[in-house]
């Protein structure tokens, strides 16, 4: 009897230990996986100027595919791709490039692609130029010395799609009232996102620049249709019934919606009048064959 | 004759070379292993391209990390045919050479943790800190648990082991503060602290080797003469005993705890060479050898003489 108590106080004491054990160590590791959890999402925030190389997936899948085995690093012929290390914003070990030092030159076999063991960088994207690395954006019009009116067009020129994602625009310079303004404009649907562009940006500090897409992109609320476009769809409007406009303008005066806009028609169909209304502008006429 | 350390036995005995056999050859493959992967970006000589995560030798042969690659099957990851290739090579490798061979042979914080279990034997640090050497199990299952909730291989944010190896082979960045803070941990906080009780790559290759077949033997136990030295130099001390004392208890002279790292420090250290390397199925020498049993018996009868001497 007395053995047996001794006995059961042994198991007992064992059980406690065993138990306290086990729930000190779990409680260790769990505060652990709580650090480890905390500090994941906090550096799960890639910064804007490091761009993941063609066929990422997007950044957070990307971060549970990526094993950061750096074989795409190593397979860049231009060795352009890096691995985060500890301390960078970049997530340890995950590849990425900085458009301005060395931007991805678009090679048509995309060798960073075929040894990723995990399918990080998507093995269907074939075609380098349905790549979206990132999207250029001309984010400082007033250093950007197409807008101050200079023939620049490095970025149009560089771009390895040229005249698809970036094409010129010509406006007036209304400053000069005499000059153009050649205007680099970049296309979503085409820009890949490469960054040669801001690498080749003459500028101190590149005016145009890779962002990931989705800082780069706005992005239009999901019940917005563009009339237009639903027209174009329809082939006839969707809205109101396609009748002529009605202008409520004084006589001999019309309106043209696509083209000239407010037109003044001669009286009655006759030739304007040979004099002006105005008489100062007849005592000036002289002056001017002077 | 007094002993002057661990080991300095069987220095005496068998000379030095002889008694650092298995520690020179580890540290041949743990340095090997990275000049291979080195001499591309240093030499240009392109052998091994990646790193210990997943690996391509000579553009043919790929090698994946399992440990990795499940954490990244949690996080919802599809692998593509080579990696499954390179986890089934390596996984059948540490099978059949015992699964924390990673650690002793390959993974290079073991010279980091050596380093420190050497000084802290060297100067007599103890320290009181225990932490279960069944936790790393824990953290094993943690670094499983967190992709499945985050959806993103968090223990690669932090793992020393591929931290280390990556920062030789592509950049160290700040990651020698991670491999620092394991010396300082191993050094003074706990003994064997990072590779013997926490590090989940480890658990998980002990998992992968639990049935190997490479083993080491005391297949000469009889010869043992309770120096210790053994006890002292292994980092997992735990898994000797069975095997080196269990002969009145009927257990086999194969030390066939998944925790052993097949390092060989046994072997080396050891001046009565009871140990060396076996398979799993390796039985005790001697049996029909009764003059060299005997012999052991005898130089252990000797030894507190000599000890007191």
């Amino acid at each position: 009897m007395t053995i047996s108590k001794t006995q059961r106080k042994q198991t007992d004491v064992n059980r406690r230990q065993f138990l306290g054990t086990v729930f000190k160590t779990a409680a260790g590791v769990g505060l652990m996986g709580m650090g480890l959890g905390l500090y994941a999402k906090q550096s799960s925030k890639l910064p804007p100027q490091a761009i993941r190389p063609p066929g990422a997936l997007p950044e957070d899948e990307f971060l549970g595919a990526c094993i950061r085995c750096g074989l795409c690093v190593r397979d860049c012929p231009y060795e352009i791709l890096k691995l985060g290390q500890l301390g960078d914003q970049v997530p340890t070990g995950t590849p990425y490039f900085t458009a301005r030092t060395g931007p991805c030159e678009m090679c048509e076999d995309i060798p960073c692609i075929p040894n990723c063991p995990t399918n990080a960088l998507d093995h269907a994207l074939k075609d380098i130029n349905k790549a979206r690395m990132g999207l250029a954006v001309l984010i400082d019009h007033e250093t950007c010395i197409a807008y101050l009116g200079l023939r620049c067009e490095v970025c149009f020129n560089i771009c390895p799609i040229r005249g698809k994602a970036i094409t010129l625009e010509y406006h007036h310079n209304k400053r000069s009232g005499k000059h153009a303004l050649f205007l680099p404009i970049v296309h979503s649907d085409a820009c890949t996102g490469c960054g040669l562009c801001e690498k080749a940006c003459i500028l101190e500090e590149a005016a145009i620049k890779v962002f990931p897409i989705h800082l780069a992109k706005g992005e239009l609320g999901h019940h917005y249709r563009v009339g237009w476009k639903e027209k174009e769809k329809a082939g006839r409007s969707l809205v109101t019934p396609d009748i002529k406009h009605r202008y409520n303008l004084p006589e001999g005066v019309r309106y043209d919606l696509q083209g000239e806009g407010l037109i003044i028609e001669p009286k009655g169909g006759q030739e304007e009048l040979p004099m002006s209304s105005n008489p100062l502008d007849t005592l000036n006429k002289g002056l001017e064959n002077k | 004759m007094a002993r002057e350390g661990v080991g300095a036995e069987a220095i005496e005995k068998k000379g030095w070379l002889k008694a650092h056999r298995w520690l020179i050859s580890r540290r041949i493959s743990q340095i090997g292993i990275l000049a291979l992967f080195l001499a591309g970006t240093v030499g240009g000589v392109w052998i091994v391209k990646g790193n210990l995560a997943s690996s391509l030798t000579l553009d043919v042969l790929p090698l994946t990390d399992p440990h990795v690659l499940l954490q990244a099957i949690l996080a919802g990851v599809k692998p593509h045919k080579e990696a499954i290739i390179g986890v089934v090579l390596v996984v059948a490798f540490y099978m059949l050479v015992g699964g924390r061979v990673y650690c002793s042979w390959v993974c290079p914080v073991n010279m980091v943790t050596d380093a420190a279990s050497w000084l802290r034997r060297k100067f007599g640090i103890r320290s009181t800190s225990q932490i279960s050497r069944s936790t790393r199990y824990w953290v094993l299952g943690l670094t499983f648990l967190l992709p499945l909730i985050t959806g993103s291989i968090v223990w690669e944010l932090f793992n020393p082991v591929s931290m280390m190896f990556r920062g030789i082979v592509f950049g160290m960045g700040m990651a020698w503060i991670i491999i620092l803070g394991v010396f300082v941990f191993d050094l003074f906080v706990t003994k064997e602290g990072w590779c013997g009780r926490v590090c989940p790559v480890g658990a998980f290759y002990s998992l992968v080797g639990a049935k190997s077949l490479v083993r080491v033997v005391a297949d000469r136990r009889s010869e043992c003469d309770d120096c210790m030295d053994c006890f002292a130099v292994c980092p997992e001390s735990q898994v000797i005993k069975p095997a080196l004392k269990g002969a009145g208890k009927g257990i086999g002279p194969v030390i066939l705890s998944s925790n052993c790292t097949n390092c060989g420090r046994c072997i080396d250290v050891c001046a009565e060479e009871v140990f060396r390397f076996g398979t799993r199925f390796s039985k005790e020498k001697g049996d029909g050898i009764n003059t060299e049993g005997s012999l052991g018996k005898k130089r252990a009868a000797e030894k507190p003489s000599a000890n007191a001497a």
